[in-house]
């Protein structure tokens, strides 16, 4: 157990490490950058404008579509995994096992196919 | 205090921190990246528990995918939040009488780990010490548990066939590619000579 953990210490220590150089970087602008702010100098100028209303808005349903149908082969290639490592172990019905749970996903798989769902229009 | 118990606690205490912060946040967007953290931090504690692989399919499938999933309908909603605060009392039933029923459940789960241990315990198979976490999962996931995983294949059917059912919506009039009608196009179905006489339009 500590051993497996022991290989993550690298881990830990990267993410921490990019934490405080992100923080470093996020806050060092505020404390040593010269600000002096002045109505004309802060307002939106040239190119920028001022928003026209909420970014928030209706998009279409169907990458609602494309983004499900991608967590389910995602689901089923996480499936995968310990199949692929333990496959010695599993023996011929875990073989046939995995086969049908590929069986299964296929059906659904050609459906969306004939159904056009992988098409866009 | 040793190490991983220094961890247990920071992803814990992040963790909860986060999920009280999914439901007080008032930006649905702030909440799902809350979410997102929680997660995470889920993930942290699995791999203190020692289950690398539902660690890491946690932070694959959950954060990567699943999270984005949410970022989707959040901002597919186009809510007024104003609005929505308003019918806020009247749902306040409904809520409560869903929180009772989860918290009966925590309590129930807790309460049999802690009355009778055993019995808690009774369902968890033995993990050999020399076999790493994946493959442990292997052996048992698609022979012991074969119904279990094949009923998650069936689950998965379901959830795509209701998918496309409920949202694909064809635009009528589009013209598609169909590459094996635009092959067998002939000339003679293209193509069409005019004897034309002099002086004379078509």
């Amino acid at each position: 157990m500590t051993e497996l953990l022991s290989d993550y210490l690298p881990i830990v220590i990267f993410v921490g490490l990019s934490g405080v150089i992100g923080l470093a970087l996020l806050v060092a602008p505020f404390i040593i950058a010269i600000k002096r702010p002045d109505p004309e100098k802060v307002s939106a100028y040239e190119c920028g404008f001022d928003a026209f209303d909420d970014a928030r808005m209706k998009f279409d349903v169907r990458f609602y579509l494309v983004a499900i149908l991608f967590i389910i082969f995602d689901l089923e290639v996480a499936f995968l995994f310990p199949w692929a490592v333990a496959f010695r172990d599993v023996g011929w019905f875990g073989f046939w096992s995995m086969m049908i749970f590929l069986a299964v996903l296929t059906i659904g798989f050609v459906y969306e196919w004939r159904k056009g769902a992988l098409e866009w229009d | 205090m040793t190490l991983p118990l220094f961890f247990f606690y920071i992803f814990s205490a992040i963790c909860i921190a986060s999920a009280l912060m999914v439901i007080a946040s008032r930006n649905p967007v702030h909440s799902v990246l809350f979410l997102i953290l929680a997660f995470v931090n889920a993930a942290g504690i699995f791999m203190l528990a020692g289950a690398e692989f539902l660690a890491l399919i946690l932070i694959v499938v959950y954060v990567g995918a699943v999270a984005v999933l949410f970022l989707f309908v959040v901002m597919m909603l186009d809510v007024d939040f104003a609005e929505l605060g308003k019918g806020m009392l009247q749902y306040m039933p409904i809520a409560i009488v869903v929180g009772i029923i989860f918290g009966l459940e925590l309590l129930m789960v807790a309460g049999s780990w802690f009355i009778t241990p055993e019995v808690a315990g009774g369902s968890v198979l033995p993990i050999d010490a020399g076999v790493e976490n994946t493959r442990a999962l292997g052996q048992v996931i698609y022979t012991r548990y074969v119904y279990l995983f094949e009923a998650a294949g069936i689950v998965l059917l379901v959830a795509m066939i209701g998918a496309i059912v409920l949202t694909l919506r064809h635009k009528p009039g589009v013209r598609r590619q169909d590459i094996a009608t635009q092959v067998g196009r002939r000339p003679k179905d293209a193509v069409e000579v005019v004897k034309v006489e002099s002086g004379k339009g078509i």
